[in-house]
């Protein structure tokens, strides 16, 4: 592509974007004019108003301390469960347990994957209840699948030379497995469950949302009551803990690099 | 045998070992605690029915025509949901990237008049950026249904906000990235900022620009659907609609008409992408 | 254990014939070395007696059993009663030494006790005193991926002693070793085969090894048996047409001329057959 030469790809497809944006609003039919007409607007200024200033009252810190808590909790135990329920399914997920496996375990992994982590949430709230074990198992569930077929990829291209050098030693299926490959996949396991767990924390705040329990759960209610002060300190809390987290873990993955099993 | 052998050493890795289990269970039993950790109450009695219920409505799936003609619309409000919010976004973001932009600073080149504003706006430009995407969609889309009410207008302010966020952070990123000189050369010619955009950037990120925004475009989609669940319209709403009155069969359907959506932006988005490059 | 092997063929995947009609017979407690040019046949030979590949044809017997008519369960016994040494040792590179060597006897463990030696290892006198025998036992709780190509050699030998087989298999154990070690560790798996009476065969690059040290060499060539005699009857003249495809110069480690336990007879001198037995 030289310089100065007119590349009219770019621009085709920018071109079907807007009109396809046109489509989107004329079938939306939003009436942008009582939507940013003054009244509206002055409601919203209103309401952006009311999250000035945060509730800082102690009884409320430690309430939404609490809740913050609780969303950690919900993302690292749905997010151990989902290691550990992704590696079960892997191995059968990666032909290890035979040909005729491979296929369902995928399309399990593959289910467990597609639907949404909300959509799991609402589902859990139903068969778990409201408050954070269901949060703790829409995770669980919906990870199992995200880090399953990362799992299982990673054992495909594992070399399989140790674990048949110890199975011509005599030693059973198991026993090889756990030392001649699992300690070839355990660093990337362990990495990839990490990164996941970053991720997890900020879906962990929001499934709250329909009922599973955590800062999320607390946002909707004191929204739904327009507590808006209530729910300008637990955005905060939100975006502190999420960059919190960050940082924790960019060290922690730099600690683990450096031991050995 | 090796004359006076000492007695076998112990493991070097024990105390490490056991200190890393003491300090793994005494983090695990505060967390299942506070997750209200209990497997039994996957089998109370009314949760197994509540969801005996619902699975057992999973088949059939509901197939009658209006109830497939209110998917099918639910479907396409979601597709203009997303397509109409990406819009705002990118009109947003383009004028929100190119000011925190520095390949464009006139002022590098030598004082001139608001260059001190200008430099001492590009900061809290950028924090507002950091805001605007930090804060997940459906965060912005529980705000917005709050603000302006039920139903698609909320979902597509949400959508704009935080993916303009994104998209102002990416385009500004690919902007930097990409060859600036025909832009300073612009500039030096004596051409405004908007020119030397025009003429000197624009045509070199153009198709990684587009590229990464149809990327986008696709997340949007899924990320409508979500947001239906907190009242945003679309697909997602109606799904949560039919969830809380425990219609399997509905639900089923919807979920297919959720996948095959998904593919469909997947592989349209596949498609231009190949077309860019 | 004794080994009976008749008119063995294999056929590699890609069509290369690996070996072509091998017929040999072990008694129990006797030392064999394989020798012969690259790609004469030597790993695969040593890998159907490990049973680590199916011949294509023939029959094999240990200890008068066809072990592929064997029962799963017997199958795995058998085969811990069969140590191969490989000469580049699949050791996982974060696993430290104890355990790697620990591995060999996994078998005879079992699973609880494989499981349990994973936290705290079962045996690290036994682990260090194989190790002791190849000069490695100061590493004993080093990771493998701290060694050198020639240390962790000697750490799939040391392996293989741990597990105490009734059969060794050695590919080409010292290839990465310096003469001298080399040596020392040829001597060792000799100490070891003497020591128990079991059998140990042996596939080496440099034949002087062969010669020194063991009692019976086997020539192999394109997949088949071109000599098999005691060492005083391996004239050079039948050694030069054994690596006739390689250079002039026999594959030696030292500088010394071949030495031979005893000078050839003049009966072996006169008229001496190609094939000894």
């Amino acid at each position: 592509m030289t310089a100065g030469a007119f590349v009219w790809r770019p621009w085709a497809v920018l071109g079907a974007f807007v009109l396809a944006a046109g489509a989107s609003f004329a079938f939306l039919g939003v009436d942008f004019g009582t939507l940013f007409g003054r009244d509206s607007l002055r409601q919203m200024a209103e309401f952006a108003r009311g999250f000035v200033p945060p509730d800082t009252s102690p009884e409320f810190l430690r309430r939404t301390l609490v809740g913050a808590a609780e969303t950690l909790a919900i993302s690292a135990v749905g997010t151990l469960l989902a290691a550990l329920g992704g590696a079960l399914l892997a191995l059968p997920a990666s032909g290890r347990w035979g040909r005729w496996l491979r296929p369902p375990a995928r399309l399990a992994l593959n289910v467990l994957r597609s639907i949404p982590e909300l959509v799991w949430a609402v589902f859990m709230v139903l068969a778990a209840g409201l408050g954070p074990f269901a949060g703790c198992l829409a995770l669980a569930v919906h990870t199992a699948g995200v880090l399953g077929r990362l799992f299982a990829e990673t054992l495909e291209n594992a070399p399989p030379e140790p674990a048949r050098a110890l199975r011509d030693a005599g030693s059973g299926a198991t026993l090889a497995f756990l030392y001649g490959t699992l300690p070839v996949v355990l660093p990337q396991f362990t990495s990839y469950a990490l990164y996941r767990w970053e991720y997890n924390i900020r879906m962990a705040a929001v499934l709250g949302f329909v009922g599973a329990g955590g800062l999320g759960q607390m946002l909707y209610v004191s929204l739904s009551v327009f507590k808006t002060h209530e729910a300008a300190t637990l955005l905060l809390a939100m975006i502190a803990m999420v960059s919190l987290v960050d940082l924790l873990s960019a060290w922690l993955r730099r600690f683990l690099g450096r031991s050995g099993a | 045998m090796p004359v006076g052998a000492a007695a076998a050493p112990r493991d070097p890795a024990l105390p490490a070992r056991v200190a890393l289990t003491v300090v793994a269970l005494l983090l695990l039993w505060p967390a299942l605690e506070l997750t209200e950790f209990d497997p039994r109450k996957l089998f109370a009695p009314d949760s197994l029915r509540t969801m005996g219920r619902f699975l057992g409505t999973f088949f059939p799936l509901a197939l009658e025509a209006d109830f497939l003609g209110l998917v099918l619309r639910s479907a396409l409000e979601t597709l203009a949901l997303a397509t109409a919010g990406m819009a705002l976004a990118v009109a947003l973001a383009v004028p929100l990237s190119l000011a925190v932009s520095d390949s464009l600073s006139i002022s590098r080149l030598g004082p001139s008049r608001g260059a001190r504003l200008r430099r001492a706006l590009r900061l809290p430009l950028r924090l507002l950026l950091v805001v605007m995407r930090s804060i997940p969609e459906i965060v912005w889309a529980l705000l917005f249904v709050r603000a302006v009410g039920l139903g698609p207008a909320a979902g597509i302010l949400a959508i704009a906000i935080n993916y303009a966020g994104m998209l102002g952070k990416v385009y500004f990123e690919i902007y930097e990235a990409g060859d600036t000189r025909p832009a300073r050369a612009v500039l030096e010619a004596g051409g405004g900022r908007l020119h030397a955009f025009a003429y000197g950037i624009l045509p070199v990120s153009l198709p990684e620009l587009v590229s990464y925004t149809v990327y986008r475009w696709e997340c949007a989609i899924r990320a409508s659907v979500v947001m239906g669940f907190v009242g945003a319209g679309g697909l997602g709403q109606q799904m949560e609609l039919s969830m809380r009155m425990l219609a399997g069969g509905e639900v089923a359907t919807m979920l297919i008409a959720f996948f095959a959506l998904v593919m469909l932006a997947d592989g349209i988005s596949a498609l231009l992408r190949k077309v860019l490059t | 254990m004794k080994l009976d092997v008749d008119a063995l063929h294999l056929t590699l995947p890609g069509g290369h014939r690996a070996l072509a009609g091998v017929s040999l017979a072990v008694a129990r407690g006797e030392r064999v070395a394989v020798i012969g040019p690259s790609g004469a046949g030597k790993t695969s030979l040593l890998r159907v007696l490990g049973l680590a590949l199916r011949p294509t044809a023939g029959a094999l017997a240990m200890a008068d059993v066809d072990p592929w008519v064997l029962p799963a369960r017997a199958l795995q016994q058998l085969r811990g009663r069969i140590g191969l040494i490989h000469q580049a040792p699949p050791l996982p590179p974060r696993q430290r030494l104890v355990t790697a060597v620990l591995a060999g006897r996994l078998g005879a463990f079992g699973l609880w006790r494989g499981l349990a030696s994973l936290a705290y290892p079962a045996d690290i006198a036994g682990a260090r005193a194989a190790l002791a025998r190849l000069d490695l036992a100061e590493r004993l709780f080093d990771r493998c991926d701290r060694l050198s190509g020639g240390q962790l050699q000697r750490v799939g030998v040391a392996r293989v002693l741990y597990q105490r087989p009734d059969l060794i298999l050695a590919d080409e154990p010292v290839s990465a070793l310096d003469p001298q070690l080399a040596d020392q560790t040829v001597g060792e798996l000799q100490r070891e085969a003497q020591a128990r009476s079991v059998t140990l065969v042996a596939s080496l690059h440099a034949v002087d090894l062969a010669l020194k040290w063991f009692p019976r060499i086997v020539g192999l060539r394109d997949g088949a048996v071109v000599f098999d005699c005691p060492p005083v009857r391996v004239s050079d003249a039948m050694l030069h047409e054994l690596y006739a495809t390689e250079s002039q110069t026999l594959p030696v480690q030292g500088s010394a001329p071949l030495a031979r336990p005893a000078p050839l007879s003049r009966t072996a001198r006169r008229g001496a057959q190609p094939l000894c037995r």
